[in-house]
């Protein structure tokens, strides 16, 4: 184990700590605000990705079709609150498992029909294409870093929007005191639009990133939408905050977790338990993560208050 | 010398920066109704919300006939007899009327760790529980889902529910609140009429109420208790005037 | 003396959907075999025997989220534990139903024990996540057991003997055997509902802090319902397992979970045989989309929304909405 290794683990890490974020931003918004389980958030992010390759192959500018796709992706997001998710507000939850579940079979295999099943693959820009030499031995690829660098930089402009604007101001009312809001007389129904599509496009933004790294392709939603789902669950539902640090905490346990497992469980029992099981354990260990933060505090870590 | 049935010695709790409950030190005494009186804000409910265990205090004793009960859960206390009302009605709305007596019925009539007989048709839990629905007045609406109650019934049909565990403690928050004229007349009644039989804490804001019904009285201003006597005695205490009746309230 | 008011009201639309719907149901099922014989289609049998095997965990489900209000979306994992009970078992050359019927039952009562410890100390969303999150964890377990088959999953070399007999590997009589276990589940349900457990049980789902503060500790009952629904999960993974001749982890996952909800509400929450019409009615539509297009699941993710917009009852409430235009003109 060395430390080049260790460091570079740390930065992917951190790397898919900030996607997370990216997704879990929107969710943990739309839910504390709206009180709506959207599972079909996985989606979102899918479909940034799809729609950044296309339009890549359109333009062939990597700018533009990042543009581009944004805005494909709140489009598609707005139709999609106005047309079902705004009848479902004062539904229960199991209605919105259930509902957001068939637009994530919906989509999944739409894509197929549209894209084909085959995975797709975006090029990173040309000039953005290699690796930096952080340390002697040590290159770690300029992509990832702008991926840290667009997903710190998204949280700051973030946190810089909920505490120090008036739209923020009614999101973190909105949080805590739904009923209140309204009853002050704003206008509900586009604060709620208008998170939702912020959420949307956080997500498509994550899988326009992610895009080049990753091959596109159909569910790729889904294994991310559940790692979102624990990042809100530990961080607190309805705290951007909250998301941020469990974010961070999850990326670095995963991706950690997944290099050394099998190291550190062959120093403790042997080579050949630890190659059976440390997988395994390596996989769960974020779940037990959840389990253990959810025994001592049933709602997160940083909970928005009134939960 | 009447031994206390509740004793609550320095109560603490703080929510926050705020201190919700100030060292409250409160006897109820075996057969007595204790009002708790003061204005909105005071930590009434949060008291009652400790003494019935759905919210830890963060120091203090509270003890209930004799045992320690600061660290039970909720569902203990009322095993040993201690019963409350919600100051928001808090029924079960799916149930009918009967089957939500039955319930409070049977948390006291045996384990109901039992998976085969069925429920519906037990006299043990049926026949106590119509009584107790003709006490509150409620027989005629037994068979109607509870939500489909008024706001008055629904008052009766907890208080029914309070008196089927066989109370040892009846813990009332604002029973008559947003009754009616009538509605609060009967709920008097019933209350004068249950008086002596077991202790109860009644929190209202209806000084007609509590000036009719209690033995003793405590003043809770800021969870603080300002003064704790006779009706007589709190009428004339200057302090309790200046913080609370004097106020102009109700 | 006083009268006991007529309370559940009685009324025949009630009757013929509590009562007679159910038992038609189960006639229904009973004929199939002879019904197949018939129309010479083989593959109805084998069709209603795996709906059958679902239908015990979707029955079970409806328990925990219809009557207990507890959205649980790990069902799928007790199905594939009790499976995976009987195919590690196989294994080890041990392919005897006596002992991998119980064991299978035992290994998901076993989990859902520990994992309702976690679980029911949380409320809302984060216990559906939590549960989510625990049958992540088995999921990912089975695939990395390298010697039970890992990511492929496991082939089971034959049906369990039974007593030392091969008589599950008759189709007929693994589909009574099958019939038998979702009667029994069935029955067992309703009896559980109706017994001084099932009105505690139900009584949390409208009010957990009233029928806490009347006395009753919230936690242990809602326990014993999770346990009760995972070790039934349990006994359909075993007929899964014996029926497929085949366990993966693929029967545990999330999205497995998902299509048990589903298979619930699509009957009607909280009716137990409602659980059963779901079933059928999922597994028909997946038979008849897919043969439409490979794609079929297009279709069918939009037609789950349209049933959560305007069906929300799923069958039995429109069945219910349908009798009561007709009564009333």
């Amino acid at each position: 184990m060395s430390t080049a290794l260790l460091i570079v683990q740390i930065l992917n890490g951190l790397q898919l700590g900030v996607l997370l974020f990216l997704i879990a931003a929107g969710l943990t918004l739309v839910f504390g605000v709206m009180n709506f389980i959207n599972l079909a958030h996985g989606v979102q992010y899918m479909l940034g990705a799809y729609l950044a390759v296309t339009f890549y192959a359109v333009t062939e500018s990597f700018l533009l079709a990042t543009v581009l796709a944004l805005v494909a992706t709140l489009a598609f997001a707005l139709v999609l609150e106005l047309a079902v998710f705004r009848q479902l507000y004062d539904r229960d939850h199991l209605d919105h498992v259930i509902a957001t579940f068939g637009i994530i079979l919906f989509l999944n295999h739409g894509v197929k029909l549209v894209w084909g099943a085959a995975p797709l693959s975006l090029p990173i820009p040309q000039a953005l294409s290699g690796s930096v030499r952080l340390a002697d031995g040590l290159l770690y690829p300029w992509w990832r870093l702008v991926i840290i660098a667009a997903g710190l930089g998204t949280a700051g402009a973030l946190h810089a929007l909920i505490m120090h604007t008036r739209i923020g101001m009614l999101i973190r009312a909105g949080a805590t005191h739904g009923t209140m809001v309204s009853a002050l007389g704003v206008n509900i129904r586009r604060l709620f639009t208008l998170i939702f599509g912020l959420g949307a496009m956080l997500a498509g933004f994550a899988g326009i990133m992610i895009a080049p790294i990753l091959s596109v392709e159909p569910g790729m939603g889904d294994s991310v939408l559940i790692l979102a789902f624990v990042v809100i669950v530990v961080g607190g539902i309805g705290s951007v905050r909250g998301a941020f640090a469990a974010a961070l905490v999850i990326g670095l346990v995963d991706t950690l977790g997944r290099s050394f497992c099998v190291d550190i469980l062959r120093l403790m029992m042997g080579p050949s338990p630890a190659r059976t099981i440390g997988p395994a354990i390596a996989s769960m260990l974020i779940y037990l993560l959840m389990a253990g933060v959810l025994y001592f505090r049933p709602t997160g870590l940083f909970p928005a208050a009134g939960r | 010398m009447v031994e206390a049935v509740l004793r609550l010695e320095n109560l603490r709790k703080r929510f926050g920066g705020l201190v919700v409950t100030d060292n409250v030190t409160l006897d109820v005494l075996a057969g007595e109704l204790h009002a708790v009186i003061g204005p909105n804000g005071a930590g009434k409910t949060t008291l009652i919300n400790q003494i019935s265990g759905l919210l830890a205090c963060d120091a203090g004793r509270i003890s209930f006939g004799g045992h320690d009960i600061t660290h039970l859960p909720a569902h203990a206390r009322a095993g040993l007899g201690l019963a409350r009302s919600f100051q928001v009605s808090s029924v079960l709305p799916g149930f009918s009327a009967l089957e939500n007596v039955a319930l409070a019925v049977q948390a006291h009539t045996g384990s109901s760790f039992r998976f085969l007989r069925a429920v519906a048709g037990e006299a043990a839990l049926n026949e106590p529980a119509l009584a107790l629905l003709a006490q509150v007045g409620l027989s005629d609406i037994a068979g109607k889902p509870a939500a489909s109650l008024s706001h008055g019934e629904r008052r009766a049909l907890e208080l029914a529910m309070a008196l089927a565990t066989g109370p040892k403690l009846l813990l009332l928050d604002e029973p008559m609140a947003g009754a009616g004229r009538d509605e609060s007349a009967r709920l008097l009644r019933l209350l004068r009429a249950l008086k002596g039989r077991f202790p109860m804490v009644l929190i209202e804001h209806d000084m007609d109420t509590v000036f009719a019904l209690a033995d003793r009285i405590s003043v809770l201003v800021y969870g603080r208790v300002l003064a704790s006597g006779p009706p007589a005695q709190i009428r004339a205490d200057a302090r309790v005037l200046a913080a609370y009746l004097g106020d102009g309230t109700e | 003396m006083q009268r006991l008011p007529a309370l559940a009201g009685k009324l025949p639309a009630r009757f013929v959907e509590r009562e007679l719907l159910p038992i038609g149901i189960f006639v229904l099922l009973a004929l199939i075999p002879a019904l197949a014989r018939l129309l010479s289609e083989g593959y109805l049998l084998s069709l209603c025997g795996r709906m059958m095997i679902f239908a015990i965990a979707a029955v079970a489900l409806d328990l925990l989220v219809g009557y207990g209000g507890l959205i649980s979306f790990g069902q799928a994992a007790f199905i594939g534990l009790g499976a995976y009970a009987v195919g590690i078992l196989s294994v080890h050359g041990m392919g005897e139903a006596l002992i991998s019927l119980p064991a299978a039952i035992l290994a998901s009562a076993a989990f859902a024990l520990l994992t309702g410890f976690v679980c029911l100390r949380t409320k809302g969303v984060y216990f559906i996540m939590i549960t989510l999150a625990f049958g992540q964890m088995a999921f990912f377990t089975a695939s990395s057991l390298a010697p039970y088959g890992g990511d492929d999953g496991l082939t089971i070399a034959a049906r369990n003997t039974v007593a030392g007999t091969a008589v599950l590997r008759g189709e007929h009589l693994f589909y009574y055997l099958a019939f038998a276990c979702l009667l029994g589940t069935y029955v067992l349900c309703r009896v559980l509902v109706a017994s001084r457990f099932g009105r505690v049980f139900r009584g949390a789902k409208e009010n957990a802090l009233r029928v806490e503060t009347v006395g009753f500790d919230v936690f242990r009952f809602q326990l014993v319902g999770y346990v009760i629904t995972g070790a039934l999960a349990g006994l359909s993974g075993f007929l899964l397992a014996n029926a497929t001749e085949f366990v993966s982890p693929a029967y545990m996952s999330w999205q497995r979970s998902g299509e048990l909800i589903v298979m619930v509400i699509l009957g009607g929450l909280g009716s137990l045989h409602g659980a059963i019409l779901g079933t059928a009615c999922y597994l028909l539509l997946e038979q008849w989309l897919s043969g439409l297009t490979e794609n079929w699941k297009v279709i069918f993710g939009p037609l789950l929304v349209l049933v959560v917009l305007f069906a929300r009852g799923g069958l039995l409430g429109a069945y219910g909405k349908l009798v009561g235009r007709l009564r009333h003109g």
